[in-house]
């Protein structure tokens, strides 16, 4: 992985075509399937499920997102589904609205309901988003049994008129065709955007989400807003197909209904909410005994949750297409990169980073006490100390995983002490773990890709193609540039440490944090590191290295801060610093 | 003035379930750091099993007592075997939707079972309870107090003086460091798992005459319960208890003096409101995750 490696062999680079000529066929498919929607003469019964399985589809789609994408749950999809049923159905019965606004309200009501459930909860774990959705769901089914007045209670509305337009079940059936093909699509590829990377971010790793920059909570809360948003499409347009809703069918055991179709179907991919609702729907069709027995049917549901999650987590379509992406892997040859370019910016004065009386208490414990750094322009700085004396706490309260009990941080100009870790990224910060922390469900190049993203960085143009450029600079600066499209477990520890630096280095940042690089790595991948910190530390970057391996410290860093129980004992130049008689007590005990 | 002192007997008598369930939410959390979801179904099946063995075959109550708080040791172990234990080693995310998924599994073989039609199932003591001054003791409601009280401090023996108890709270505090330490690690979860199963029984036969046997009587409890633990703060015992009686004896008023039909509304209510307001509960300190 030196930089002899990094010459390729130069593959000519082939200009991608525009989008929507690459997903004709797409388009093509999509129009042949609305045609022959509209135009096979389907008996009623058929008309019906095909009607279920288009709209459930779409409601479905947004578990992909939040659920598969984003690694949040939503136990309370039925109930998005009932609020654009319900504004449909009130509003087209009862105020004889035409069809179009109320589809539109009931979106907006559906969005907005589940905007206010994500802000309340997405901030804290996952346990409390499942246990708030099921609540959610209780009470809204209460209310729709309950208030009369409004929702009828369980007689439910009837009398849903259809836009005139699509007045025939036919025409109506190929409508929400168009619909689902549509929204489809846009989920299809929404992997594939900065919205989709910060979510698949979010889901692999949400503290190194943060310290790339990535709005964590508001990442959830869109996330959670997108499913809430379809299922309020889905609701309206099933309500519009069969002209009557009542509660039962947007209870708590429809929720289930709509979290089992998209876990069997694969949770991952809008093509696995079209395989795991049709197979949903038609099963109990075929097996109609099973509705005779009440339970029985939901019974079975809780069964295949568990035997999928348990056996065939990425569900029946993750099953099909990972073996397909085996048969064609490595296929696509990853394109040459320039040099990388760093190029720091510029606002304060000499001094990058300056700590002042930085503290932070655990309780009673005094993790870090009082602590002063000053951190050059265009130096490399070491935090060294013992075991316990505070360096990695201090490193988590400079990136923002911690809130600072007292003190001040400046980096280059800008008050960062009171910030979120994505707004000190976006003020210049980058860093790395001392644990890696990758998004292991993506390739290298994706991960660097979303180093590269960072708001604020100025080294990048717009548009897909150069930010794919950028993370290829930062690739094959580490040495990597040759093996981007790879997943990132199949890569070495060491390499993975290095891809950690590229995501780094794409963001461009002002001051990198280096949290114990050295540690894990072998003799050899550790000359390699010291390689790469001083082709780092020759563009300019400022650097603030942890490391227990004094070699890679002394011979890297022009300035050492020495940290022990919390306090900072010993600043200056790096040898006459590691002289200094209380650093070596600190490390080896006084006599 | 009497009708309030009324209300509160109640209220704290329905906490006291809420609080009992609760406890089985927060010992396997800090076992295994997983929410169970179908804590709930442990109650809805052991009030079952009462009803089978006291109301249908006729068999003593302290009979059928022992058999169903066995039942629910048995279904302890099946569900650790078949629903936790596949899965312990991969995140948190699969396993509640697993858990969630053998929720749904219990209630609804119940009620292919037995059909949706309530229980009845009689109380414990024949007298139904005692006037005393202006306030009506229901006996149901003081067995439940009394027990309650009596987990709760055979809960503080168990985890703060026994070796057993200690071994389980060392496990879930560092499942390598105790596994180094030779205690071995499946079976305290196992023990967990049987211990919660038999709590979350115990309050469902308790509460069964109060309340009717039904299948959806599980997921209220639990719900409720679920919320006890994060007004009380999240994984702390003393929490769950005190944060379960505080919301039996809110929605107890909250049915008296605002809406009845609403009545399962008003924990919610002050769930979002404590989530908005105080994440950390009553008692919780939020810890961060090392980086």
């Amino acid at each position: 992985m030196s930089a002899s490696d990094n010459i390729q062999v130069p593959v000519p680079a082939v200009r991608s075509k525009p989008l929507i000529i690459r997903h004709l066929p797409y388009f093509i498919g999509a129009a042949v399937l609305v045609a022959l929607a509209g135009s096979m003469g389907f008996d009623g019964y058929v008309l019906n499920i095909l009607l279920q399985a288009t709209t459930f589809s779409i409601a479905v789609f947004g578990l992909s997102v939040v659920l598969g994408l984003c690694g949040q749950i939503n136990l309370a999809q039925a109930t998005f589904f009932g609020f654009g049923a319900y504004a449909v159905g009130l509003g087209t019965a009862d105020l004889h609205l035409s069809f179009w606004p109320c589809l539109v309200g009931g979106c907006m009501i559906a969005l907005i309901a589940g905007a206010f459930l994500g802000m309340s909860t997405l901030r804290l774990g996952g346990h409390y988003l499942a246990m708030v959705t099921i609540s959610f769901q209780q009470i809204v089914t209460l209310v729709m049994i309950n208030a009369i007045w409004l929702t009828h209670g369980p007689d439910g509305v009837s009398n849903i008129t259809r836009p005139e337009l699509f007045q025939s079940s036919q025409s109506y059936l190929a409508f929400c065709v168009a619909v689902l093909a549509i929204v489809g699509y846009l989920v299809w590829h929404l992997p594939d955007t900065k919205l989709g990377r910060s979510m698949r971010a979010v889901r692999d790793n949400e503290l190194a989400a943060g310290v790339n920059g990535i709005d964590v909570f508001r990442t959830k809360i869109y996330a959670f807003g997108i499913c809430a948003l379809l299922g309020g499409l889905a609701g309206g347009l099933f309500a519009g197909g069969f002209a009557y809703v009542s509660p039962d069918q947007f209870s708590f055991a429809e929720s289930i209904g709509f979290l089992t179709m998209s876990l069997l179907g694969g949770v991952a991919s809008p093509v696995g909410s079209v395989i795991g609702t049709g197979l949903l729907i038609l099963i109990p069709e075929w097996l109609r005994f099973l509705k005779s027995v009440p339970g029985l049917y939901l019974a079975i549901y809780g069964l295949f949750v568990i035997l999928i999650i348990r056996f065939m987590p990425d569900g029946i379509w993750g099953f099909v297409s990972d073996a397909f992406t085996r048969w064609r892997a490595h296929t696509k040859a990853p394109p040459v990169a320039a040099a990388l370019q760093l190029k720091p910016a510029t606002s304060g004065g000499d001094i990058v980073l300056k700590v002042t009386g930085l503290t932070k208490h655990f309780g009673g414990l005094k993790a870090v006490d009082g602590v002063d750094i000053a951190v050059k322009r265009g130096g490399v700085h070491a935090l060294i100390g013992p075991n316990g004396s505070g360096k990695t706490t201090t490193l988590n309260v400079l990136s923002g995983l911690y809130k600072a009990t007292a003190g001040k941080i400046v980096l280059d100009g800008t008050d960062i002490t009171n910030m979120a870790p994505h707004q000190r990224t976006a003020a210049g910060l980058g860093r790395t773990f001392q644990n890696i922390r990758l998004f292991r469900s993506m390739t290298a190049l994706e991960n660097v890709e979303i180093g590269a993203e960072r708001p604020g960085n100025t080294m990048i143009g717009k548009g897909e193609d150069a930010l794919t450029e950028r993370a290829m600079e930062a690739l094959t600066f580490v040495g990597l540039g040759n093996r981007a499209n790879e997943l990132i477990s199949s890569f070495s520890y060491g390499h993975q440490r290095l891809i950690e630096i590229a995501r780094a280095l794409a963001a461009n940042p002002t001051l990198l944090l280096l949290d114990e690089p050295a540690a894990g790595l072998n003799s050899t991948e550790k000359l390699e590191l010291h390689e790469l910190l001083k082709r780092i530390a020759a563009q300019g970057l400022t650097i603030l290295i942890i490391d227990h391996d004094m070699t890679l410290v002394s011979e890297a860093a022009q300035h050492i801060t020495v940290l022990n129980f919390g306090r900072r004992i010993a600043d200056g130049e790096s040898m006459a610093v590691l002289r200094h008689p209380d650093v070596v007590s600190a490390y080896l005990g006084s006599e | 003035m009497d009708l309030v002192l009324q209300l509160l007997f109640t209220g704290i008598g329905i906490g006291a379930v809420y609080a009992l369930v609760a406890l089985g939410f927060v010992l396997i959390f800090r076992a295994t750091n997983v929410v169970n979801f179908a804590q709930g179904e442990f109650s809805m099946v052991a009030a079952y099993l009462m009803v089978v063995f006291s109301v249908d075959l006729g068999w003593p109550y302290w009979l059928s007592f022992l058999i169903a708080l066995a039942g629910m040791a048995l279904l302890g172990v099946i569900f650790n075997l078949g629903v936790y234990y596949p899965l312990r080693h991969r995140t948190y995310l699969p396993v509640i939707i697993a858990t969630i998924g053998a929720s749904i599994l219990l209630s609804n073989s119940v009620l292919a079972i037995y059909g949706p039609q309530p229980q009845v199932l009689q109380g414990w003591f024949d007298t139904p309870g005692i006037q005393l001054g202006p306030v009506y003791l229901d006996s149901q409601y003081l067995l439940i107090i009394a027990v309650t009280i009596l987990l709760v401090l055979f809960n503080f023996w168990f985890f703060e003086k026994t070796l057993l108890g200690k071994k389980l709270q060392a496990t879930s505090q560092d499942k390598e460091m105790a596994s180094l330490l030779g205690i071995s690690v499946s079976t305290m979860i196992m023990i967990t798992f049987i211990y919660s199963a038999v709590l979350g029984g115990l309050a469902g036969i308790l509460v069964a005459p109060v309340l009717f046997v039904s299948i959806q009587m599980g997921s209220t409890i639990a719900l409720k319960a679920f919320a006890a633990t994060i007004i009380g703060g999240f994984g702390d015992v003393t929490g769950a208890i005190i944060g379960g009686l505080a919301l039996g004896v809110i929605e107890t008023f909250g049915a008296a003096y605002i809406s009845v039909p609403y009545k399962d509304g008003f924990a919610f209510l002050v769930l979002i409101a404590f989530l908005i307001f105080r994440p950390q509960g009553i008692f919780g300190e939020r810890v961060a995750e090392k980086a």
